[in-house]
């Protein structure tokens, strides 16, 4: 490969160069920029039109004019080093640790991009992970290969949650490798921050490979950052059989560093100024989730988003909702109530749920159940409704009967201690002990079998 | 990305490019410039690497071993590319779509000396337990017979020879078939008979038909694809294409390992047995997404012109435009609506156009039937954007998915009020005659119903359910009664998931009853309160899982109606 340097730079514009005469520079190729003060820093090949190529520099182009740099292209992609090493560790957004440990000796290095898993030789998730959360393992059930994501709006604890999924998460009756990866693109310090403190406290930093882009950190390179968390968790689950749990933090920031450089390219926006690939972008990365025959290790991945003025149609989340098996969404409302994890159970959905569930892997009612307790939730929210316009009194006592109880799923069902792990047969006991306040025959979306086996009518 | 010197290529040939000889497609030709669209991830390639044109426009293999297959959108099998290159897909790979090896025993149908045009039979392969594949003479070869032989044949060896104005024309199984261009027929005709999906919302109140198109329109999360799904397990189709247009990786995998396992309900049979599954999934590459489609519908059409009834399922259309969006966007082409090209309509129509009821070529005029359910992905639920409209323009069926209903778990979560069909009147005059008379005026009764709870609703709203008349009670009651133990429906349930249409017309007709001996009772004024509380009430709720067959129950129900209605009225009287 060629490793000349050229100093043809002709344009320079947003987080892009434009270099001149180049050849045998090939899609995608890594670029290392020199200045003329001695930094370096790193880039990609966006595209080329015969001997001209544009080159996306990671770290930004501030400081960089057309005769104090020169461009030598790597002949190679962006690449991760990994060894068992890695696990414990803390890097930055591009790949360099920025913690006080030793130098990593890299056992191999990875193109970051990975192929797309042929839908053939994946495995269907199936393994119900506890998360000792009711309203995810009760009524939204992640499984060990699933993306579920959190739709989020600023201001909610979504980092407490995520942290506590992070910290409760099992296989119930299985020992096997766990580890986490987490991946933060342009959050703040104090959230990083918050992130690697909890899991310093509960010792699940030993099994945690972080990866940190903060919010005062070149954009660019978050664009990176997700594709490095990947590369990594795939290592670990494929080559040394661990579970792996995958944090990315916000991907409403990584969305944004897209537009900004699509932005800069001059491309047809699409809604809101996302570029119209950011489908299939997004998808490249969460589709990285999942189990693959004959692999004992899998990977499951919590992104997390803020919904920009808490609206769900945004691009990202809506995008996002496309692409993921389901979503978890937080309330404002619940969260001014006080209660916690504020999860707004009526729109929350997991995809993947009902084959995770149910007999020799939760308990046989959990599908029934938990389509009555959001059949019953649904009622009740629609007969509070009712109530607020006309007055309670105009509302049978059967509508009564569901308002009051979908207030109580709130306080007692939903609300739990930030280090309240309940088992997934108390989550369910507790939903059977709600259901028993409602007459048995308004129970429609439960079998007559498991009526009979759990439900016990209770009168005030 | 534009190569020069490619003399007498023509546009949409595919050439290979690069030292990884990745397939791509010319879409656009300036004097010596050749646009070409590359199928594949293009990381590694740069000016200077030679390209190799093929001289063949994109084309599906068509012959069996198709059955039971799984490709990606450009035909690539995936189960070779797993056991041959591992878990991901490698860039460059090149392997045949149907197996060169695989030996069919060929039954002939015809014999020397028969006069035959393109369409016409040769003979049977037994493709799967389920699907008899029937060997065709190609599109355009006219003649007789000169031999035919019954033997084991590889794809690639001839059958027959056919003797034709221009000379002896070698026919072997496998035929090739340019995707963009639809396969011929001898005319279109309309189409008659249901398809029946089991789905009780579906078959009765907004039916399709073999032979129709139809498009399922929703926010996430509002059942897509479980829609897709039961329709790929349930429809009474013969062949089902199951195009999985840049969907979830997992939802493939599901369907992958379910099918296998999961019966046919007539048949017995695994339904992988007569499914062809094309899978390019949302991180796969684009272009390869944008003809996913061409090459689903083009195998369809193959079965079809066997004369079968076919099914294909496109999950989801949204994401076929969007790959278009993004090609038409590369090519700098003046984008129209949000960005889509301005074609976008005609091509969707186009799509959908290929299906139909048709009389195949051939000199036998057999039937055979092509039926497309495309699931669109409108942005933020809002089906004002450019997708969902051009294809309402098309499609004649509209199963219009409800995010509310989804969190209410009310599945599957069609829309009664905003849903229609254009096929109610065929479907009403097949029901008519092989399920029961009443069919079409039960249908209507329950739509009307179903409207009457809404205006009713709103009045509720404002003034609380105690201002409406008894009779306005109780029909709010029946569309409950309607809502939950008729159009809901169990996908997950071993007997709810499938409704048979004689089972169907049972239920509505019970739950009707009810509401017919009730309108009676209340005239000779009785409490409504009494009459809900009816035992017989909750009866009806468990009808849905009376399995196939068992009319007894359903006479139980309806008698269990009657008598305790009748008993109310005697205990009226008695009071007086």
């Amino acid at each position: 490969m060629t490793s000349k340097e050229y100093l043809t730079v002709k344009d320079i514009f947003g987080p892009l160069m434009l270099v001149e005469q180049v050849e045998e520079v090939t899609y995608g190729e890594l670029a290392e920029v020199k200045l003329s003060d001695g930094q370096t820093r790193r880039g990609r090949v966006l595209e080329i039109a015969g001997d001209r190529a544009l080159v996306q520099v990671f770290e930004g182009t501030l400081g960089i004019g057309r005769d104090n740099v020169r461009v030598k292209f790597l002949g190679k992609g962006l690449e991760i080093g990994v060894s068992p090493d890695i696990l414990g560790r803390v890097f930055d957004g591009a790949g360099r640790t920025i913690d006080e440990g030793p130098r990593i000796i890299p056992e191999k290095r990875l193109n970051v991009n990975g192929n797309p898993i042929n839908p053939y030789a994946r495995d269907y998730p199936r393994e119900f992970i506890q998360t000792g959360i009711s309203s995810i393992d009760g009524l939204n059930t992640l499984v060990r290969g699933q993306k579920l994501p959190i739709f989020s709006c600023s201001g909610l604890p979504h980092a407490r949650l995520a942290s506590q999924i992070a910290r409760q998460a099992k296989v119930p009756g299985s020992e096997e490798a766990f580890a986490v990866v987490f991946a933060a693109m342009g959050i703040t310090f104090e959230e990083a921050n918050y992130f690697i403190t909890d899991f310093n406290r509960t010792g699940a930093l030993e099994r945690s490979v972080i990866f940190i882009n903060l919010a005062e950190d070149p954009p660019i390179e978050r664009l990176a950052v997700p594709k490095m968390a990947l590369t990594t968790a795939e290592y670990l689950a494929y080559e040394l059989d661990m579970h792996v749990l995958v944090i990315l933090t916000d991907m409403t920031n990584y969305s944004e560093a897209l537009r900004e450089v699509s932005a800069a390219r001059k491309e047809v926006p699409g809604r809101r100024g996302y570029p119209g690939y950011l489908y299939t972008d997004l998808a490249t990365i969460y589709e990285r989730a999942g189990r693959i025959k004959g692999k004992k290790g899998s990977i499951t991945q919590i992104p997390i988003l803020t919904m920009p003025e808490d609206d769900k149609t945004h691009p990202v989340p809506d995008l996002t909702g496309y692409i993921t098996e389901g979503q978890i969404i937080l309330s404002r409302t619940l969260h001014l109530q006080g209660v916690y994890p504020p999860v707004d159970i009526l729109p929350c959905l997991s995809r993947l749920k009902d084959k995770g569930i149910g007999k020799d892997r939760t308990r046989e009612d959990h599908a029934d159940i938990s389509n009555q307790l959001y059949a019953a939730y649904a009622r009740g929210k629609a007969a509070k409704e009712l109530a607020l316009i006309l007055g309670e009194g105009s509302l049978t006592p059967l509508d009564r009967l569901f308002m009051d109880f979908s207030e109580r799923l709130d306080k007692e069902f939903i609300q739990q201690g930030e280090e309240e792990d309940r088992g997934i047969e108390e989550t369910l006991n507790l939903g059977w002990k709600l259901l028993g306040r409602l007459p048995r025959r308004e129970l429609k979306r439960i079998r007559p079998e498991y009526l009979e086996k759990y439900h016990k009518e209770t009168k005030e | 990305m534009v190569a020069r010197g490619l003399a007498g290529t023509n546009i949409y040939d595919i050439v290979r490019v690069g030292r990884q000889r990745l397939l791509g497609e010319v879409v656009e030709i300036r004097t010596d410039n050749y646009s070409i669209q590359v199928y594949e991830e293009t990381e590694g390639i740069g000016p200077g690497q030679p390209v190799y044109p093929t001289g063949e426009p994109l084309s599906v293999e068509l012959g069996p071993g198709l059955i039971g297959s799984i490709f990606d959108g450009i035909q690539r099998p995936l189960d070779v590319i797993n056991s041959q290159l591992g878990p991901y897909i490698a860039r460059g790979a090149e392997y045949p779509p149907l197996s060169r090896t695989k030996l069919w025993h060929f039954l002939p149908r015809l014999k020397a000396g028969d006069k035959v045009v393109g369409g016409d039979i040769l003979g049977v392969v037994k493709e799967s337990a389920l699907v008899e594949h029937k060997v065709m003479v190609p599109p355009g070869v006219e003649g007789t017979i000169k031999t035919i032989v019954e033997r084991e044949a590889t794809i690639e060896n001839t059958i027959a020879e056919v003797e034709t104005t221009v000379g002896i024309a070698g026919i072997k199984m496998l035929q090739k078939w340019p995707v963009r261009r639809p396969r011929g027929v001898t005319r279109k005709v309309q189409p008659k008979e249901p398809l029946v999906t089991g789905q009780r919302v579906i078959d009765t109140l907004f039916p399709m038909v073999k032979g129709g198109t139809s498009c399922v329109p929703g926010p996430f999360g509002s059942g897509k694809t479980v829609v897709q799904h039961q329709l790929a397990k349930w429809s009474n189709a013969d062949i089902v294409l199951f195009v999985g247009c840049g969907e979830r990786g997992n939802e493939m995998a599901d369907v992958l390992l379910s099918f296998p396992e999961l019966k046919d309900p007539r048949t017995g049979r695994p339904l992988m047995e007569r499914t062809v599954l094309v899978a390019n999934t949302s991180n796969m590459p684009v272009a390869a997404r944008e003809a996913s489609i061409f090459t689903g519908i083009t195998i369809a059409e193959y079965y079809r012109d066997m004369g079968y009834s076919v099914a294909l399922m496109a999950d989801s259309t949204s994401r076929w435009a969007e790959a278009m969006r993004e090609i038409s966007g590369r090519l700098e082409e003046m984008p129209g609506e949000e960005g889509f090209p301005t074609y976008l309509g005609s091509r969707l129509a186009s799509f959908y156009e290929r299906a139909g009821a048709v009389i195949c070529l051939g000199t036998e005029l057999q039937e055979g039937n092509l039926s497309v359910i495309g699931s669109v992905s409108p942005p933020g639920g809002d089906l004002s954007e450019p997708v969902t409209q051009a294809t309402l323009r098309v499609a004649k069926v509209f199963w219009s998915l409800d995010d509310r209903l989804a969190s209410q778990r009310h599945f599957p979560a069609i829309n009664w009020l905003t849903s229609y069909s254009l096929y109610q009147n065929i479907v009403d005059g097949f029901a008519r005659e092989k399920i029961a008379p009443g069919w079409g005026e039960n249908r209507k009764e329950t739509l009307r119903i179903l409207q009457k709870e809404a205006e009713l609703e709103e009045l509720v709203r404002l003034i609380g359910i105690e201002a409406l008349s008894p009779e306005d009670k109780l029909l709010m009651e029946v569309a409950k009664i309607i809502r939950e133990d008729f159009l809901h429906q169990n996908a997950y349930h071993e007997v709810d998931t499938y409704t048979s249409l004689e089972n169907q017309y049972y239920m509505l007709n019970a739950i009707l009853r009810f509401y017919s001996e009730a309108q009676e009772a209340l005239q000779k004024g009785i409490d409504l309160s009494k009459i809900i509380e009816i035992p017989a009430k909750d009866d009806i709720s468990r009808l849905r899982f009376v399995p196939e067959g068992d009319r007894e129950a359903f006479r139980q129900v309806e008698q269990g109606i009657q008598q305790q209605i009748g008993a109310l009225r005697e205990g009226s009287k008695v009071d007086l």
